[in-house]
């Protein structure tokens, strides 16, 4: 931690021991927060996320591929994460660091787990040829809880993503004019909260993040069941806490599905 | 993998190993396993074998990584390419790479950090034979390793995982369970403290379910708790345990 982070850490703290936050915001409050969807016409599907000044795009493509030898009637998801510099100061050129990895690892398995794509429409042929879905995930500016954003515009983008026609012949898949839809199923809302000593509060921005002792992270989907969750950060929560911070997940998913009309 | 059996638990409500919902899987521990390292463990839990080795405090390496104020904790999760079924590539999967982080993140809370300024402390893991709930199995070896090697901390670290098979809430899913079962959901725990340090969970459960899981993996966490501190007095049997 900076130097300038320790003491910026203690005016945060204060004012969340007051139930207040350093930019005005209450402790369940979400960032204002704006979608645009189809924006890549060379994808297959796109959006992008603005949640306050974090700035996420994501691009989904699709290509023919070999399913996994444990599925062989399921289309296969990949997802990706890119931290480009372009973003932040603290982002650095090179392989995938742990960071993208964990991002990209958890937007898949809210998308996985909540059984979001019917990846037995994109099975061709049985064991030998399905679609493969690739989301990617592009960081456009950094300014905290990447999670929650790169979520919402992986699900965006998904909703968003056409499939293409297609004839399969000898083995060969051939694309053909048109689209349908992307088979969908599920709209899994992730939503974290940070931990400052007794106190959680929900999407925590890049000051907070960077002085909260840790995070947690639920996927909730449309039946309001939990499927994917994953602490972070350095620090430790309580039992009870944990169950806090489901609750306040729950109801928060329940809120941005409203105001998503999803 | 073999067919997939219809009931993961039969009518006397016994799992397919043929536990009861809250039984953990047989557990051996071992501290100071390996000669050259600061600090070392070995853990078997049901099938999975794995061991772990902690080296340092000592210089940081690269050296642009050291903190001014604290040590810098350094973790690689790795599996054996005999592991596991299908032959794993030795390179690091992504998976590994994330378990590394979380498992890191998990003894954060617990090592004084401040003591060691301009050090880095590596914890090394790595899965020799892999059974589901590896990940638990490896903080618990790894914890037992970073007191071998005498590092402070605050409390010893546990892990256990509870999940959902069939439409039972079960303790320490194995393979099957976990490839089959509904949920899974491995929790990090430091007794003394009640700190969860690792929470994940993949697979689908309402509301209550989940805590309904969390309470029952604390419980399995305390059990092994017990077992970790038997292992340490077996290899410092020698020191006596002081009455503060």
């Amino acid at each position: 931690m900076s130097v300038i982070t320790k003491v910026k850490k203690k005016e945060i703290e204060q004012f969340i021991s007051k139930d207040k936050r350093t930019d005005g915001r209450e402790m369940n409050d979400y960032r204002e927060m704006r979608i645009e969807q189809g924006i890549i016409e060379r994808a297959e599907g796109s959006a992008r996320v603005l949640l306050g000044k974090t700035d996420v795009l994501v691009g989904t493509k699709i290509a023919s591929g070999e399913p996994f030898p444990d599925t062989p009637n399921d289309g296969v998801l990949t997802v990706n994460a890119e931290l480009a510099p372009i973003a932040s100061p603290s982002f650095e050129t090179g392989p995938p660091d742990e960071n993208s990895v964990e991002l990209a690892r958890i937007v898949d398995r809210g998308i996985r787990e909540s059984k979001m794509i019917d990846t037995e429409k994109l099975c061709v042929e049985p064991g030998k040829k399905v679609f493969v879905v690739f989301v990617d995930i592009y960081v456009l500016n950094h300014d905290g809880n990447l999670i929650d954003a790169a979520a919402l515009a992986a699900v965006s983008a998904l909703m968003n993503t056409k499939m293409p026609n297609y004839d399969y012949k000898d083995g060969e898949v051939k694309i053909k004019p048109g689209y349908t839809q992307l088979p969908i199923k599920q709209h899994p809302v992730t939503v974290t909260c940070a931990k400052f000593n007794d106190k959680l509060v929900v999407d925590p921005w890049l000051e907070e993040e960077q002085a909260m002792d840790a995070r947690i992270s639920f996927a909730i989907d449309d039946d309001f069941n939990i499927c994917a969750i994953q602490k972070g950060g350095q620090g430790y929560f309580e039992p009870k806490q944990v169950l806090e911070a489901a609750k306040i997940a729950k109801d928060k998913a329940k809120q941005l599905r409203k105001q998503l009309d999803w | 993998m073999n067919d997939k059996p219809e009931k993961l638990i039969d009518k006397k409500g016994l799992r397919l190993d043929g536990r009861r919902f809250d039984e953990l899987r047989p557990l051996k521990l071992e501290v100071g396993t390996l000669p050259n390292a600061d600090g070392s463990a070995y853990i078997e839990h049901g099938k999975n074998k794995i061991l772990a080795a902690v080296y340092g405090p000592r210089e940081a390496h690269p050296k642009h990584m050291a903190l001014q104020d604290r040590t810098v904790l350094k973790c690689r999760y790795h599996m054996a390419p005999f592991s596991v079924q299908e032959r794993k590539s030795p390179a690091p999967s992504r998976r590994e790479v994330e378990l590394s982080k979380v498992v890191r993140e998990s003894f954060e809370p617990a090592v004084f950090v401040e003591y060691y300024p301009r050090t880095m402390i590596d914890v090394f893991i790595e899965v020799l034979q892999a059974d589901g709930g590896t990940r638990c199995a490896s903080i618990t070896a790894a914890s037992l390793a970073l007191a071998d090697a005498g590092i402070p901390m605050r409390d010893l670290i546990v892990a256990c995982a509870a999940g959902k098979v069939d439409d039972t809430i079960v303790l320490d899913l194995d393979d099957t369970e976990d490839k089959l079962g509904v949920a899974d959901v491995p929790v990090a725990y430091m007794p003394s403290l009640n700190a969860v340090t690792l929470l994940q969970m993949d697979g689908k459960l309402s509301h209550d379910e989940f805590e309904t899981a969390v309470n029952l993996a604390l419980d399995g966490c305390k059990t092994i708790y017990a077992m970790q501190k038997e292992a340490l007095k077996s290899k410092y049997a020698n020191v006596e345990e002081s009455e503060d």
